[in-house]
């Protein structure tokens, strides 16, 4: 098996915040599945925070593990602190992730950026 | 909790007949085979004893093995040794698209070095058409690689088919990689009519460390390891001696029970395939279904990755592999799934059990009693997937 740190595999075998959110108010998706990952963020804006975050993943144990904690890490926060989460921000928050998943698996926060701008490109249009 | 081995295609357990055998070697008879004093004896009749027999597990003589470390060594042997020695003869390869990667890069390096090489195609479940290989051939092509199966998608390729064509229609050599079917299914290098093969101890439980490259008598094979005079000074460098043991001991055990160890493994192979691709929504079989190693079961499964499938089966102690982007040192999609027409999304839920003689029908109930629920928690984390 890869080397991934505990906690990597604490959030791929109990993912938090998976799913959709039904009435989202912004939405966000990185990858595809050629390449072997793409994530799906949906959030949920009260007050200028991230009152709730979802996601769904297709791809690998560190894809998984990635979206979880970004969700973990998000929710809670203010659309400007969410926007400064980093990928690699993300990966120390996992204690690492093995060099090859660095790129490809670890676009959980360009994810959650993707849905923070497509709920503020919907709030200037309202 | 229960441990199912289903990746006998990456190694297999040691026969403890295998492991008895080598132990003398790894402690009083450690000498070398050329020493002249009596330490070099037993270790030098126990090479010989081991090239009988694996000589014996192909149909051929024992003065045309020549022993290498690895499978990959034997292939990359075969393919650069004849292109060196016959490229004043011609400089055009043949290889089929699935090759292993030791075929296939080694091709690759030959055509930096200004060699030519045509890939011939397969049909959707793996196959190289005979005829394909015949309309490949040219005035200077000087060797044709196409393996006997694939460890990837298990198809076995009609080699006793494409050899003749070859010999009838061109000078070249035609060598197979044996490695996946060796010590598995019946291989004889007579009735394949090659005249190259190469095959690896590990696929048919012997140790790793010891493979070979059967050369038919009369073809010059230029070597890649120069040295001293070991393997007929076509492969120099002291001769891994247990490891070399342990191969001969476990291709002999191969001849005995390898009829036994077929009728053993089809069933279970076919039922994991049924339930596999019956009891599970949008689970292909990849491959061919019936001229396919025994115990190989290759499918991909809609909507989900491959390694996070690899992990959670761990966790409940079944050990398999997968040729997706993901699980692939080089995150590369697998070229064997793209050249049977798998597309790059759907090739990343591959998923390969290869079962092995200490497997039974439980295993197969097993595997499917704990993988249909990876299989529906990871759809329903998947964004690609929609329940219908």
């Amino acid at each position: 098996m890869p080397a991934y740190s505990e906690k990597v595999m604490d959030h791929f075998m109990n993912p938090r915040n998976v799913g959709e959110i039904p009435d989202a108010d912004g939405e966000g998706s990185v990858g595809n599945p050629v390449c072997g990952d793409m994530m799906s963020f949906h959030i949920k804006v009260d007050d200028g925070r991230l009152s709730d975050v979802k996601f769904k993943t297709f791809g690998c144990g560190a894809a998984i593990a990635v979206s979880s904690i970004v969700s973990e890490m998000a929710k809670g926060k203010t659309l400007e602190e969410a926007k400064r989460i980093t990928n690699a921000d993300v990966a120390a928050e996992l204690d690492g992730l093995p060099k090859n998943k660095m790129h490809c698996s670890n676009l959980g926060a360009d994810a959650l950026h993707k849905a923070i701008e497509d709920y503020e490109r919907k709030t200037q249009e309202a | 909790m229960r441990e199912v081995y289903l990746d006998h295609g990456a190694s297999t357990p040691l026969r403890s007949e295998v492991v008895e055998a080598m132990i003398p070697f790894l402690k009083e008879q450690f000498g070398n085979p050329l020493s002249l004093h009596r330490f070099g004896d037993a270790p030098r009749q126990a090479v010989e004893e081991a090239r009988e027999k694996v000589a014996a597990l192909i149909g051929a003589r024992s003065n045309e093995i020549y022993f290498t470390a690895s499978g990959s060594e034997a292939n990359n042997m075969a393919v650069k040794g004849i292109a060196f020695m016959n490229r004043k003869r011609g400089n055009h390869i043949v290889i089929s698209a699935i090759e292993h990667h030791s075929v296939m890069n080694a091709a690759q390096t030959m055509e930096k070095l200004g060699f030519e090489v045509t890939r011939v195609p397969v049909d959707s479940h793996g196959l190289v058409d005979p005829d394909d290989v015949a309309g490949a051939l040219r005035d200077d092509t000087i060797l044709v690689s196409i393996m006997h199966a694939s460890s990837e998608i298990g198809t076995i390729q009609p080699v006793a088919e494409i050899a003749p064509l070859v010999r009838d229609k061109s000078k070249a050599h035609f060598h197979t990689d044996a490695v996946a079917s060796a010590g598995t299914v019946p291989v004889n290098v007579k009735e394949l009519g090659v005249d190259l093969l190469s095959l690896a101890g590990n696929q048919f439980y012997g140790p790793k460390g010891a493979a070979a490259l059967y050369i038919k008598r009369a073809t010059r094979i230029m070597p890649l390891i120069d040295g001293g005079i070991q393997e007929a000074g076509r492969r120099a460098g002291t001769e891994n001696v247990p490891a070399i043991v342990g191969l001969g001991v476990a291709a002999e055990l191969a001849v005995e029970d390898l009829e036994e160890r077929r009728q053993h493994l089809i069933p279970l192979r076919d039922r994991l395939i049924e339930r596999l691709t019956k009891e599970i929504d949008r689970v292909h079989l990849t491959g061919h279904a019936s001229q396919r190693l025994p115990g190989h079961v290759s499918v991909v499964v809609e909507f989900i990755e491959g390694e996070a499938m690899l992990l959670l089966l761990n966790m409940q102690g079944v050990a398999a592999s997968s040729g997706s982007t993901c699980t692939s040192r080089a995150l590369k999609a697998s070229h064997v799934l793209t050249a049977i027409g798998i597309e790059p999304g759907l090739a990343n839920g591959s998923l390969l059990l290869t079962l092995g003689r200490e497997n039974t029908m439980e295993d197969v109930d097993y595997l499917m009693e704990v993988f249909p629920p990876i299989v529906d928690r990871l759809r329903q984390m998947s964004p690609l997937y929609k329940e219908a």
